[in-house]
């Protein structure tokens, strides 16, 4: 059983990662509070669908151009929905629930609320430690490795990463430096919602795409970030494991109850913030600020 | 002037025909969730019934042929079931439906049977399965008369198929596989629907020789049960007992295709139930088992021109809310016998119907349900076999065999 909750956690976590990383990013450098960043990973799913299964490209290339698309959608609702509330965080917030909704809808109107598998790259599974684990979740984990890896490297090792991180330190202080932070924001959106795209099209293989599929993992996403530390993409990390293995070892201790997995997960979290209330890396996170 | 005075009164005198013909109309609202696929088999069975009727001439009522009307009523009920009841009362006061006929989910049925109850508005259903929806009649018959299950049997009656079939099954295996105690796990989505059921299945599969190793209860959205796969394979189970109706279903059959669980799933699977589950399941669903309404087998000398009737027409097989075509036809038949619309006097007539459907012959019990058994409702069991849903079950079930079921195939184990 040890195994067991070994791997799955494991796999799910990256998953959870990918989402809660990009979310925490956003909410750092700009203070927003993105409710609509599962709702890109949906799409993100129905891009690829479409362009994998309905126009016929190959894998790669229907990965790719699906979030190279959502990503371009992001940036064009930030321009358009989210840039001129900006400063509102309550509107803000409603704005992008409004996003989330509208996709849900136009999905629901385009594609039916109808529930979509798509085929994986490679069929198959290895056999870890004794668990049965397919090839599409492997591929799963490190694409999740890589993207974050990719992240780090792009917000520690070169310019523009520079300038999203004197950003998320103090926006003002970025904006009389004469940084244009407006565009700062607006690419790290695009970054921030790319890693959840990369999340929609490397589990749309795996789950089943529906347009409710946004809904579960919001919830967690919100879990794991307050669990780490708002805007803290280290506490983000850890967040997304931890939270991921809470739930694998709910599934297997308590078998009649895997249903409550979320409901546990969300419990630690609340226990966690009643000890902690700034989340795991939240102080640590600011004083790294 | 004396011209444009005519002219009006052509006019006026066209629109009382065109209101006098639409008032002659018997209206049906259809409930369903219509960007679903349940609302849509509603609405397709719904749509074959009313041609079928319109083009005999229409419902006779006392001296008259009535048209039907259908009413499209998108209840949204799998998302919101306060959607649901706002829908149905928009159908009675508004759309003045004369006859109410559909729902699925049951937390929403139950729900909307209040409503048509409050407006004394018969109320035929089509799609939920659970029991309070019958035993309300019991309760308070004067209330509740209004109301009829078509489709599905309540789920008492679901859990007695679907032992009927895990007997065949298990038996199967003893025979074939040598396995004397066959091991179940059960994996039911948190539900109301699933309470009866599981219950049922806890208590009756020991008293079957077939040993319980766990229940997994994942929640009713879960598209992923890796974790639960895995814990079921440790637990060593020969057969996984279903009992799902959202999109779980289809990552089961997939995920234990991916890897390979030497396991038969079997139970109530809704998404296997559909046409388009090998395909959602990239084509992983192999052996996959599930309780269904329609295949091509003759269950009754209905079926089979129904079934061929609907593929041609909308190009996939029905799913069990078709049944709307049953309950519009029983509709037709009530009417006719009664020689009226109104609901008071349907009911008693509905009570002692025998109506030969397309997936049954239907008769009511003292709750309004569909009474199951040999000659009555029995339900079909199907399995998809390298990507064609084959209907196994009833072979030899208490004198049953419909004609064109094929036997069921264990995976190695």
């Amino acid at each position: 059983m040890f195994q067991d909750i070994l791997v799955t956690g494991l796999v799910n976590g990256g998953i959870y990662a990918l989402l809660a990383v990009g979310f925490s990013l956003i909410f750092g450098v700009a203070r927003i509070v993105n409710i609509a960043h599962t709702a890109f990973y949906m799409l993100s799913a129905y891009a690829f669908y479409f362009l994998l299964v309905k126009v016929g490209m190959n894998f790669a290339v229907a990965s790719l151009l699906a979030v190279v698309l959502v990503v371009a959608v992001s940036m064009l609702c930030y321009k358009l929905v989210i840039e001129p509330v900006r400063e509102h965080h309550a509107a803000v917030l409603i704005a992008t629930i409004a996003l989330g909704l509208i996709f849900q809808e136009s999905l629901l109107i385009g594609f039916g609320g109808h529930y979509i598998g798509i085929p994986g790259a490679i069929d198959g599974f290895a056999a870890i430690a004794g668990v049965r684990v397919s090839y599409q979740r492997l591929i799963i984990l490190v694409v999740a490795a890589v993207a974050l890896s990719g992240t780090w490297l792009l917000l520690h090792h070169s310019r523009f990463g520079l300038a999203i991180r004197a950003a998320a330190n103090d926006l003002e202080i970025a904006n009389l430096m004469g940084m244009n932070v407006k565009r700062i924001a607006m690419f790290t959106v695009g970054v921030s919602v790319g890693l959840a795209a990369i999340a929609g099209v490397v589990v749309a293989p795996v789950y089943v795409v529906d347009p409710l599929m946004w809904q579960t993992p919001l919830v967690i996403m919100l879990a794991i970030v307050v669990l780490g530390g708002l805007g803290s993409i280290q506490g983000s990390l850890v967040g997304a494991f931890i939270i991921s293995y809470v739930e694998a070892i709910t599934v297997f201790a308590v078998p009649s109850g895997a249903y409550l997995k979320g409901a546990v997960a969300l419990s630690i979290m609340v226990a966690v913030l009643l000890w902690k209330p700034e989340g795991l890396f939240g102080v640590v996170f600011e004083e790294e600020r | 002037m004396k011209r444009g005075s005519l002219k009006l009164l052509g006019g006026l005198l066209a629109l009382a025909f065109a209101s006098a013909c639409a008032a002659q109309n018997i209206k049906i609202a259809i409930l369903g969730p219509m960007a679903f696929l349940q609302g849509e088999n509603h609405w397709a069975g719904a749509e074959m019934a009313r041609d079928e009727i319109n083009k005999a001439g229409g419902i006779q009522v006392g001296g008259a042929k009535r048209q039907v009307e259908l009413v499209k009523i998108d209840t949204n009920e799998i998302l919101s079931v306060p959607d649901a009841t706002n829908a149905i009362e928009r159908a009675i006061t508004r759309d003045k439906a004369d006859v109410l006929i559909g729902g699925f989910r049951s937390e929403a049925v139950l729900a909307m049977q209040e409503v048509a109850m409050d407006n004394k508005k018969l109320f035929l259903g089509v799609g939920a399965a659970h029991s309070k929806l019958g035993v309300n009649v019991k309760e308070n018959f004067e209330r509740y008369k209004y109301w009829f299950r078509v489709a599905p049997t309540k789920d008492t009656d679901l859990a007695r198929t679907v032992f009927a079939v895990l007997n065949t099954i298990s038996e199967q295996m003893r025979r074939d596989l040598g396995k004397p105690e066959p091991k179940v796990a059960i994996v039911a989505e948190k539900a109301v629907w699933v309470e009866a059921l599981l219950k049922a299945a806890q208590d009756t599969l020991p008293k079957m020789k077939m040993s319980v190793v766990g229940v997994w209860q994942p929640s009713a959205t879960a598209n992923d049960v890796t974790a639960e796969l895995s814990a079921i394979k440790r637990a060593g189970a020969d057969i996984v007992f279903t009992i799902v109706s959202g999109p779980m279903g289809i990552v089961l059959g997939r995920q234990m295709g991916e890897l390979q669980l030497p396991a038969v799933a079997f139970g109530i699977n809704v998404e296997a139930q559909k046409d388009g589950f090998w395909a959602a399941t990239a084509s992983k669903g192999n052996y996959v088992s599930t309780l269904d309404t329609y295949s091509e087998i003759e269950i009754t000398p209905k079926t089979v021109p129904f079934v061929k009737a609907f593929k041609e027409r909308f190009k996939r097989a029905p799913a069990y809310t078709a049944a709307s075509y049953d309950a519009i036809m029983l509709y037709k038949d009530t009417v006719e016998k009664a020689g009226t619309i109104e609901s008071d006097k349907l009911v008693p007539v509905i009570e002692k119907a025998a109506h030969t459907g397309t997936a049954s012959v239907l008769t009511f019990d003292a709750n309004h349900d569909p009474v199951f058994g040999p000659g009555k409702v029995t339900g079909i069991a199907v399995q998809w076999q390298n990507g064609e849903k084959v209907p196994f079950w009833p072979n030899n079930w208490n004198g049953v065999t419909y004609k064109g079921v094929r036997p069921i195939i264990l995976p190695k184990l």
